[in-house]
């Protein structure tokens, strides 16, 4: 009894931390979705890259004084760069028309960035303290730290950005209509390839936003990315691949799982939770729980 | 040999199959025609156990085998071809075919089989080729014998003659017509009207999923119904009077 | 035009085809390199006699067990898993938990291990095929199954959680340990030669040949009357059982396992790398991948010194090149006959 209690005081911190981190997870898992959605492809180093960024804004913190958010200028651009040229000229060559060419050559990705990262960083886990990190806020007797709060309105902010980007603009119309149809709009003279490139940039580019938000409250070192690449293909399945509102939903709700499962079973046991979802809605749901059935 | 008792598969809204029933002797060569679109192939997926039917009934040799997993089916003697062509990429023409002998063989004397049947369809000479190096009409002629090195009782043939050119026709026909004095029930789906009229004892024609004519090729082409699925309302009019 | 043969006569081989000849001899030159390549790697120890070249070979031959197994269900198979660790692992952890908890010498745990890494090959074949799952969603099932045993590892009394498991130290060949190189040399030949031989089966069988149509076309394999969800399961048990074999393997050779070691992504990874780089559903594919990828890290060590995680970075450059380059493996340099081989 006293546990139960003992419980239901720590259900809404879990909640709110849950939601917070759940916000990240969408973001990351909205690059990732982005690019199933339009590529068809499974980008495997997405965690990787995300580590990648990660140290970028570490750099630039340490070196230069940068501070995290301010790096989103510096950051997101960047990843957008690298992502724009991994598919042109790593990527795309080795598909030769088969999808697991294209998780291979990203699981190639993904160990040559991590064992250089281990090289040139070293495996030790590395935080950042800025004059905020410890600034806490109270939500209804929820104690979150403010990089937290931040981290969570940040990546919404982002998610909104990268809809309206989708809807209003030239370059996300284009980005649609390849999705739906990349024949037809080879036909119609939508240079197929550069949407390509351009949609892997994107997906990227929500890594670096993703980084700096994520940095001040996290931590990174050469193997952050394997937790992160399994939360968000899980996040990807339960929202339908290629769905954003679906991402959106299932970052949060994965963000919200992870944490009771962490109150209800323990730090080590509670990260089972977010796999058993994921392999259960794979076989059962493939479309998701929010996309059509096929 | 095979019966369809009102078999209907609905796609989304759209019927593919409407209420279908057929009836197919043992020993006669039938033919499925129809326009584009009508649902022929998805009555041959019915048929083989690939698509579950929402409705009806699929018997064959007097057993129900309605809902049926395709590799049982197969087993039970009705074997199909595909009307896209789908040989094992990256195999050997003779290993494509001891794959549809082995079913009840070793794999030495399935690949002996196949040999035999080879020769037997015409592809003797390129048994050590690999499947993708041969031109279409090879290509059809391996979906042939892969599906006949399976000894089927009843073979679907889906388009075997579409993309050969007239000589070609002329030699695939009487290995048709042998393979059912052979012993083997045969129905094909086909567009090449001078083979279902050389062919066919029976023919059945399909229009917007559903059958409006059954018959003699001869009859079911005088068929005014028919000539209208195919050209457009009003054709068997327009046809009938004298210019 | 062509006239019928009648059918139900077998030709005698003197008059049979070329193309049929050969096939129908595949097996027999299939056992026979095989034994040459059997006899001349016994007889390495005789030549090579520095340790360090010894234990050089032991690993490639262990690699080569791993990319074997990988590659049943891979090369064979065409379905790639990212977790074969989760065969691994529990192969490992059954020898290691025989031993340390009921005191059974190791043989037991290698014919357990073999056993229990069949039946969650069966099971996960089972719960994925049977599902319709394929491509890349299939790697992704079997990542997430061997990350839920590694935190199950981690997280449960009976494995030594995260602290890992010993086993004691123990002379003798029932126990599966040796004192001297030469006798891990030959526990490793013995295994990946079972697995060369189980891969020469598949290659050469009704079974393989079955794989294989399911591989190349699915829907085709079923007109024919193959039952392709009960041959992936089939599949995936013989290649788990063989990869558990493995994990036994490196449990008598390390002496000590931990969940990150043993479940973790490297071993996966290993499994699948020297197939892809030796050739694709060839029997001697893992075997020329593990040869070639030790010497490169070898000569990636000398020139590098000391610097695994370069080595290791150098293992993503070499998977990324071989896909984009080279699909069909270094084995398949060769001629087009070496398709049959």
């Amino acid at each position: 009894m006293i546990d139960s209690a003992l419980i239901g005081a720590a259900l809404w911190p879990a909640l709110v931390n849950g939601l917070t981190m759940g916000a990240i997870y969408a973001l990351i898992a909205l690059g990732l979705t982005l690019i199933y959605g339009v590529l068809h492809i499974i980008n495997f180093a997405h965690g990787s890259l995300l580590m990648v960024a990660l140290y970028a804004v570490l750099v630039l913190f340490e070196r230069l004084g940068i501070d995290p958010y301010a790096a989103l200028v510096v950051v997101v651009p960047g990843m957008f760069g690298i992502g724009y040229v991994l598919q042109r000229f790593v990527i795309n060559p080795a598909r030769h028309g088969r999808d697991e060419n294209t998780l291979l050559v990203t699981l190639g990705l993904s160990i040559v960035i991590e064992n250089l990262a281990s090289h040139f960083f070293k495996t030790d886990t590395r935080q950042i303290e800025t004059a905020y990190t410890f600034m806490m806020v109270d939500l209804a007797g929820a104690v979150i730290s403010m990089p937290r709060l931040l981290a969570f309105a940040g990546a919404l902010a982002s998610c909104l950005a990268l809809a309206v980007l989708m809807r209003s603009t030239d370059l996300g119309r284009a980005i649609r209509a390849v999705a739906r149809e990349a024949q037809g709009a080879r036909v119609v003279g939508i240079d197929v390839d550069h949407v390509f490139a351009m949609s892997f940039a994107i997906g990227l580019a929500c890594l670096g936003a993703a980084a700096c938000f994520l940095l001040p409250t996290y931590y990174v070192s050469p193997q952050v990315g394997h937790g992160f690449v399994l939360i968000a293909f899980t996040v990807v399945v339960l929202g339908g691949m290629g769905s954003f509102t679906g991402s959106l939903v299932g970052g949060l709700l994965v963000g919200v799982i992870e944490s009771l499962g962490g109150l209800l079973l323990g730090e080590s046991l509670g990260q089972i939770g977010v796999f058993v979802i994921f392999i259960v809605i794979l076989l059962f749901r493939p479309a998701g729980l929010f996309g059509q059935r096929t | 040999m095979l019966e369809l008792k009102d078999v209907s598969k609905r796609f989304g809204g759209l019927a593919a199959v409407d209420s279908v029933s057929l009836v197919l002797q043992e020993g006669r060569i039938g033919a499925l025609i129809g326009p584009n679109g009508a649902g022929k192939t998805t009555c041959f997926g019915l048929m083989s156990g690939f698509i579950r039917p929402d409705q009806g009934q699929v018997v064959f040799c007097g057993r129900d085998i309605t809902g049926w997993p395709a590799h049982q089916v197969s087993r039970e003697g009705l074997v199909r071809t595909f009307q896209i062509v789908q040989p094992f990429t990256g195999q050997s023409v003779l290993e494509n075919i001891a794959v549809g002998a082995q079913r009840r063989r070793s794999r030495g004397a399935a690949i002996a089989f196949a040999a035999e049947v080879a020769a037997r369809v015409g592809l003797g000479e390129e048994l050590a080729k690999p499947a993708e190096s041969l031109p279409i009409a090879g290509r059809k002629r391996l979906e042939l014998a892969r599906a006949l090195a399976a000894e089927p009782r009843l073979l679907l043939l889906d388009e075997v003659l579409a993309g050969l050119n007239p000589a070609e026709i002329a030699e695939v026909v009487p290995l048709i017509e042998s393979i059912r004095a052979g012993g083997t029930t045969v129905l094909m789906i086909e567009h090449v009207m001078q083979a279902v009229m050389s062919l066919a004892d029976e023919v059945w024609v399909l229009a917007h999923g559903s059958l409006i004519a059954a018959g003699t090729p001869e009859a079911v082409t005088r068929d005014p119904a028919v000539i209208e699925a195919y050209l457009g309302p009003g054709a068997a009019a327009r046809l009938a009077q004298p210019t | 035009m062509h006239t019928p043969a009648p059918i139900g006569r077998t030709p005698a081989a003197a008059d049979a085809p070329p193309a049929v000849v050969h096939l129908l001899g595949g097996t027999r030159r299939s056992i026979r390199l095989l034994g040459l390549i059997g006899m001349a790697l016994a007889c390495a120890p005789l030549v090579v006699r520095s340790e360090f070249h010894l234990t050089f070979m032991t690993l490639a031959l262990y690699s080569t067990l791993l990319g074997s197994a990988w590659n049943i269900l891979g090369g064979f198979g065409g379905q790639y898993s990212f977790g074969h660790a989760v065969f691994f692992g529990l192969g490992a952890y059954t020898g290691a938990i025989l031993q340390v908890h009921a005191g059974l010498p190791a043989w037991t745990g290698l014919l357990a291990g073999s056993a229990i890494g069949g039946a969650a090959g069966a099971a996960l074949g089972a719960i994925s095929f049977r599902y319709g799952l394929r491509g890349s969603y299939f790697a992704l099932v079997t990542l997430a199954m061997a990350e839920v045993f590694r935190i199950i590892a981690n997280s449960v009394p009976f494995t030594g959680a995260g602290v890992g498991m010993m086993i004691e130290l123990r002379s003798g060949p029932a126990d599966l340990q040796f004192e001297s190189r030469q006798g891990y040399y030959y526990f490793a030949l013995a295994l990946a030669l079972v697995a060369l031989a189980v891969s020469s089966w598949v290659r050469h069988s009704r079974f393989g040949a079955a794989l294989a149509a399911v591989r190349d076309n699915e829907d085709a394999a079923r007109a024919l009357g193959i039952d392709a969800t009960r041959i992936k399961v089939a599949a995936t048990a013989l290649s788990g059982s063989l990869m558990a074999a493995g994990g036994v393997f490196y449990l008598q050779y390390f002496h000590y396992i931990d969940p990150m070691l043993v479940f973790g992504p490297a071993v996966s990874v290993e499994a699948l790398l020297g197939p892809i780089v030796g050739g694709l559903g060839t029997v001697l594919g893992p075997l020329i991948g593990a040869f070639a990828l030790a010497l490169v890290s070898q000569v990636a060590t000398q020139a590098l010194g000391q610097a695994p995680a370069l080595s290791m970075a150098l293992y993503g450059v070499i998977l990324i090149v071989m896909v984009t380059f080279l699909p069909r493996g270094l084995g398949r340099l060769r001629l087009r006959r070496g398709r049959h081989a």
